[in-house]
């Protein structure tokens, strides 16, 4: 895990071309259904190290179902599957052998709404960290000032951490889902319309968090709003219906759009 | 205009309606608080604390009920918890879509409603008439049969409020599922469950039916839960049947402890819920 504390100038244009990059989940002829409904349809998909993906796309198009697939959130639900084959650095997840746990360890997810758990600030944070290591007092107490400080919040919390995390205000409460979901140094970070909730203050400050977090972590993103997408995100996939329309690098998705179907959706004409 | 007249006409309606209803509710409400209050605060006195159950016509109080009562109601409470809660875990946790939970669900709504001369009886049946003699211990069994399905459902209903997306937000960090039960979704829900037990209490600490059969009473002092006990409930009965004055009195004030006891306990139960719900 590198820790790069100086953010890099210029986060919206920092998509490289993708031969530099290292691909780190790839999605082979994957299919998803929802008990007969046939949600997610032939998907094919690289992911890249280190970089910003958004999905895009019209409600119901599958977007957060192909997200919550990368930690297999959907084997809480038993009439949910998946098909074809799902490789997280080269290792097939779908696996019934993978240890489920440990690689939600390693693929982190923030919410739609926060979710705070009922306990105070530190706690909130040390909860997942206590899961997967054993540290020392003086340990989680670095552990925790770092991931707060990842997510921008210290400066706002480092007087209060006994008081309960439910009492913070809805940008700070996500924030802190934030804090806590990299607390556990996980290598993808999957966000789910992680700011639909919010105010615009609080976005502007998730998204000025998002650009820094990728130094550190692969970031994979739901949104709703475009603008969002075109802000933040080095490579962009709409999706519609189930199925993957178009992906590519961001500028190239929202400027040259390759297919009509996205030009129409990103240019308002529809959705 | 027309309109607005008759619905506002409709509308005094069915408020007078709905307050004529609820006075007539809290009327009688009212006139047994009163009466408990008047007649037992009468007859309230330091040596109800102090003294046993007296003989006709001599001097005494209710420590030996009292105590027993405390002692039955706590066992009682102790023993039901835990198998309520851990029930209620499982109904809301891990049952949800099992014939056996829905079966579990559908008995316990049963057994809320179960009079409690039944629970009564039917430890007569499996415990007493097979020991041979009545027991504090089997009185114990009846509160907490009383207990359990009053646990079970607080303890479902407060898991079932706690959101999905906090149990996936626990999941998604990779926590086994009884830590996600344990460490997040019970403490999210721990003044409500508390709340339920409180209630259960508050419920079982009247209840005479079930005693009346299981722990039967004492007129003497006893800690040994293996013999009759006194308690409250049954000893109001017997003294409150009575042709004698001063039992009759006895039996008031313990009405009156009894009343007092439940109604503290209702109300830390909803002080402890709102607080919690605030913060």
């Amino acid at each position: 895990m590198q820790q790069a504390e100086t953010p890099t100038p210029g986060t919206e244009a920092g998509a490289q071309s993708s031969a530099e990059l290292r691909t780190q989940i790839t999605f082979k002829d994957f299919n998803f259904y929802y008990g007969k409904y046939h949600a997610l349809k032939n998907i094919n998909l690289d992911i890249y190290h280190s970089q910003v993906t958004a999905f895009i796309g019209p409600s119901g198009c599958g977007k957060s179902t192909l997200l919550r697939t990368m930690n297999r959130m959907y084997d809480l639900y038993p009439e949910q599957r998946a098909e074809g084959s799902l490789l997280l650095d080269g290792q097939d997840i779908l696996d019934k052998s993978i240890d489920i746990n440990q690689l939600r360890a390693r693929v982190g997810m923030v919410f739609q709404k926060p979710t705070p758990f009922p306990m105070a600030i530190y706690d909130n944070i040390a909860f997942g960290v206590n899961l997967q290591e054993r540290l020392s007092r003086s340990e989680m107490d670095d552990r925790v000032e770092w991931a707060l400080r990842k997510a921008a919040l210290w400066d706002e919390v480092k007087g209060i951490l006994k008081q309960s995390g439910m009492s913070l205000s809805g940008g700070q409460q996500q924030r802190l889902c934030i804090a806590r979901g990299i607390a556990v140094k996980p290598e993808v970070l999957l966000l789910d319309e992680p700011t639909s909730a919010l105010d615009p203050i609080s976005t502007m400050r998730i998204e000025e968090l998002i650009s820094e977090l990728k130094q550190d972590f692969t970031i994979v993103i739901v949104t709703h709003n475009m603008q969002q997408a075109a802000r933040i995100s080095d490579y962009t996939a709409y999706m519609y219906l189930g199925e993957m329309i178009e992906y590519g690098v961001t500028d190239q998705v929202f400027i040259k759009p390759q297919k009509k179907a996205t030009e129409d959706y990103i240019t308002g004409r529809f959705g | 205009m027309d309109l607005l007249k008759k619905r506002k006409l409709l509308n005094r309606i069915a408020l007078s309606l709905a307050l004529l209803a609820m006075s007539f509710g809290l009327f009688w409400l009212f006139w047994i608080l009163w009466t408990t209050i008047d007649l037992g605060f009468a007859s309230l006195s330091l040596k109800l604390f102090t003294q046993m159950t007296p003989a006709p016509g001599s001097e005494g109080g209710l420590l030996n009920a009292i105590v027993g009562s405390l002692l039955l109601v706590s066992l009682g409470t102790l023993l039901g918890t835990p198998i309520g809660i851990f029930a209620g875990v499982y109904l809301a946790e891990y049952g949800q879509h099992t014939w056996l939970g829905h079966i579990t669900l559908f008995i316990n709504d049963i057994m809320l409603s179960a009079p409690s001369i039944i629970i009564g009886l039917f430890v007569y049946a499996i415990y007493v008439s097979q020991v041979g003699h009545f027991s504090g211990y089997s009185g114990v069994v009846a509160i907490a049969m009383l207990v359990i399905p009053v646990v079970v459902s607080a303890t479902t209903n407060m898991l079932k409020l706690v959101p999905d997306s906090l149990r996936e937000a626990v999941f998604a960090l990779g926590a086994p599922k009884w830590v996600v039960i344990s460490k997040v979704t019970l403490r999210a829900s721990l003044a409500g469950v508390l709340t339920g037990v409180l209630l259960a209490v508050a419920r079982v600490t009247g209840e005479t039916a079930p005693l009346l059969f299981t722990a039967l009473s004492n007129q003497f002092w006893t800690l040994d839960m293996n013999q009759p006990i006194a308690n409250l409930p049954v000893t109001i009965f017997k003294f409150a049947m009575s042709p004698y004055k001063d039992w009759q009195e006895l039996a008031w004030a313990g009405v009156f402890l009894i009343t007092l006891g439940v109604l503290s306990l209702n109300i830390v139960a909803r002080v402890l819920f709102r607080q919690k719900h605030r913060s």
